[in-house]
């Protein structure tokens, strides 16, 4: 799957999305869970705000010397035996890893969940050579068995389906027989995956955090699912976003506490390895050969310039779990592999506006998203300024908007236009007016006023009251 | 052997050049300005870590035992036995007859009808296919973080990866001096070994209980790809 996981419009997903029930109590239920636990485990803790920071000059240290960092990886991967590629494009990386498959003849290849391989479309350029690409995460199994629906959220990808619908996704596509308990669904595809583990020609995982210092990989999971994949088959390939490295084990200690209690609330997931070049010589397990694959596919765009600190992202979801508007719309409303306010900012940098330029109006500017960020990106900022790139430099703003500006522009910039248009609000909006409030606005109000009411116009314009006041002395 | 590195100096110099300089051949070890990972259960004495490891225990789905080396066969017999025994595979750990455990090993599970088999370097297919049919894994941990409840884990070529995967039971031996507050004193101690110019593991583990998931409707099931029941047995070992 590429990063686009839509054709429809903007619009036309909203309406959607906004009918899907059960989706929709899924993620308001899943976001307040989400929520308490990351704040009970950060009032644990104790310190959150320093954490934060210090997650917050970590990362950007790393970005500020990212080639310096990746130069050091690269050499302490090959002196560990794994071979290293920069790839400046999906293409190239998925050149790349086909070129393997083709000369290990691999047949099936197990993978591990990451969003960088959904990025470069790799399941696809794997599959058009004739291999059978494994999902082992349990969510992505199952969105891969459901005709490889796209993920719905980047740490639980299979939110918005419920076990009901699982189970039938099964029983449908694999003849599953048993019941909806999670537990049985569960330990189906224990079972089913086990074998493709043990038979696999290919493992391929995503990267957390890469650590330049000793040429390692760290992988966080809860499932275990990537220790299998990296143990059992002979060859593994990791692909990882370039900027997903830090200094030393120690700076990784630091992300990886924030990164689980932010995504999970947990203080530590069930697995964190870190992985260090081929398997050492006499190991029973681990591979015989190891590719790491780096991948800019249009990070390099982002650095030195405005929006820089969303390659500080360590990929935790909390923005997305505290986002009032991915409450109400889910993640397939925007059309992209990263959704929730991360996705807002990210989508239009690797993917350009012309896909996703309507994403940063998916956003209240709130702010909730950067407070919850543990490395402390001012995500509603930079949602703010895509907005004012669309306009300025783009001239790609949503037509109502336009309409609304361009109206409020000609009678704001003549005083009689202005004082007749301030004076008439009032009366020209009483038709749309009901105890105040306008809640079926016509033409560019429409689109606010389908997703809650307006205030309607004062009777009195402030310059009247000022008037009045200034008059009689006291109002 | 060292591996091959492709396309590095036009991709660096690409990240260079949207940073606005020249490439950076050198840099010092970066002063951070906040360090609030020193401060977690700072003063803590090793029995409080303890009862930090235990309480933190019931938060990840794992029985904790507190033995010391005389009690440690009976102590271990009991998990096995509550397990359902069967058959137990084990690294190849001079460590297991330290704590006293070779008569168990051996005479004891033979009699018991326990099949035990040890990692063998030699049989690199056969490992994995014990691994994979053992009811239980047993392995050591290296150091222990306090705070998250988590084993650290060295493989070798004695140490094999599998043994604490594949089983559906995992029984971890944690020697009580190596429990330290949290993943702070495990990530120092390894970039010790690391700025030495040791070689690490190619594979360390930080285990934190049974594999889990919420991936269908945020319900918590304990026991997916890897162990479904973890148990930590720790051993008064000063």
């Amino acid at each position: 799957m590429a990063m686009k996981t839509s054709e429809d419009r903007f619009n036309q997903r909203v309406t959607k999305e906004l009918d899907n029930q059960f989706m929709r109590g899924a993620v308001s239920s899943a976001q307040e869970r989400f929520q308490t636990r990351r704040l009970q485990q950060a009032e644990e803790l104790g310190h959150w705000e320093e954490w934060r920071s210090h997650g917050e000059e970590i990362r950007k240290h790393v970005l500020e010397n990212l080639d310096y960092y990746l130069y050091q990886l690269s050499e302490n991967v090959s002196k560990r035996g794994g071979h290293v590629f920069f790839a400046q494009t999906a293409q190239e990386a998925t050149d790349y890893i086909q070129g393997i498959a083709k000369k290990k003849e691999a047949a099936k290849i197990v993978k591990s969940k990451s969003m960088v391989t959904e990025e470069i479309n790799l399941n696809a350029a794997l599959e058009e050579l004739g291999c059978e690409v494994i999902e082992t995460d349990l969510g992505e199994y199952i969105l891969q068995v459901a005709d490889h629906e796209p993920p719905s959220h980047i740490v639980v990808p299979a939110l918005h389906k419920n076990k009901e619908q699982i189970r039938d996704v099964f029983k449908e596509k694999q003849g599953y027989k048993q019941s909806e308990k999670p537990e049985e669904l569960a330990l189906y595809v224990r079972e089913k995956l086990r074998n493709e583990y043990l038979t696999a020609d290919i493992g391929i995982t995503g990267c957390n955090f890469a650590i330049a210092e000793s040429g390692s990989i760290t992988l966080v999971t809860n499932e275990g699912n990537a220790d299998l994949v990296t143990a059992l088959p002979k060859t593994q390939i990791t692909v990882m976003g370039m900027e997903r490295i830090v200094p030393s084990f120690e700076e990784m200690e630091v992300l990886v506490s924030l990164l689980t209690r932010s995504a999970v609330g947990q203080k530590l997931t069930s697995y964190i390895t870190t992985l260090t070049g081929i398997k050492d010589e006499g190991d029973s397990d681990g591979p015989e050969e190891f590719h790491l694959v780096i991948v800019d596919n249009g990070r390099s765009n982002i650095l030195g310039g405005e929006f820089q600190p969303i390659l500080q992202c360590i990929r935790c979801a909390a923005c997305v779990n505290a986002c009032p508007v991915y409450r109400h719309v889910g993640g397939h409303t925007y059309g992209s592999i990263y959704s929730g306010p991360v996705g807002v900012v990210l989508s239009p940098l690797l993917g350009g506006y012309d896909d996703f330029k309507e994403l940063p109006y998916a956003s209240t500017l709130c702010g909730a998203c950067t407070d919850a960020c543990p490395v402390k990106i001012p995500l509603h900022q930079l949602i703010h300024r895509h907005r004012q790139v669309i306009v300025e430099n783009e001239g790609k703003a949503p037509v109502s908007e336009k309409l609304l500006m361009k109206a409020f522009g000609l009678g704001a910039s003549s005083p009689s236009l202005y004082k007749i248009a301030t004076k008439m609000a009032s009366p020209a909006m009483s038709p749309f007016t009901k105890d105040n409030t306008i809640s079926k606005g016509p033409g560019p109000l429409k689109a606010w006023t389908e997703a809650r009411d307006f205030p309607a116009p004062n009777k009195d314009s402030f310059r009247d009251w000022m008037k009045q006041r200034t008059k009689g002395g006291k109002s | 052997m060292t591996g091959t590195i492709q396309n590095r100096e036009t991709f660096l110099a690409n990240i260079a050049k949207q940073l606005g300089r020249s490439p950076k051949a050198e840099l010092p070890r970066p002063t951070w300005q906040y360090q609030p990972q020193d401060g977690v259960l700072k003063d803590a004495t090793k029995d409080e870590l303890v009862e930090v490891l235990v309480k933190q225990c019931k938060n990840i789905h794992t029985d904790i035992v507190m033995t010391n080396t005389a009690k440690l066969p009976q102590d271990l017999q009991a998990v096995i036995d509550n397990y359902g025994g069967q058959s137990v595979i084990t690294w190849q750990d001079k460590r297991f007859q330290d704590y006293g455990l070779s008569a168990l090993m051996t005479t004891q599970w033979q009699q018991a009808n326990i099949e035990h088999y040890e990692w063998n370097p030699q049989q690199p297919e056969e490992n994995i296919r014990q691994a994979e049919k053992a009811n239980i894994g047993i392995t050591i941990s290296e150091i222990t973080l306090a705070e998250s409840g988590t084993a650290v884990l060295f493989s070798s070529q004695e140490r094999g990866r599998s043994v604490s995967f594949l089983p559906e039971k995992s029984i971890i031996l944690i020697p009580k001096s190596t429990i330290v507050p949290r993943m702070t004193q495990a990530a120092r101690w390894i970039s010790e070994k690391v700025r030495n110019g040791e070689n690490i593991a190619s594979c360390i583990n930080f285990i934190t209980g049974p594999s889990n998931s919420a991936d269908i409707e945020m319900i918590l099931i304990v026991g997916v790809h890897g162990p479904i029941k973890a148990t930590y047995i720790v051993i008064e070992d000063q």
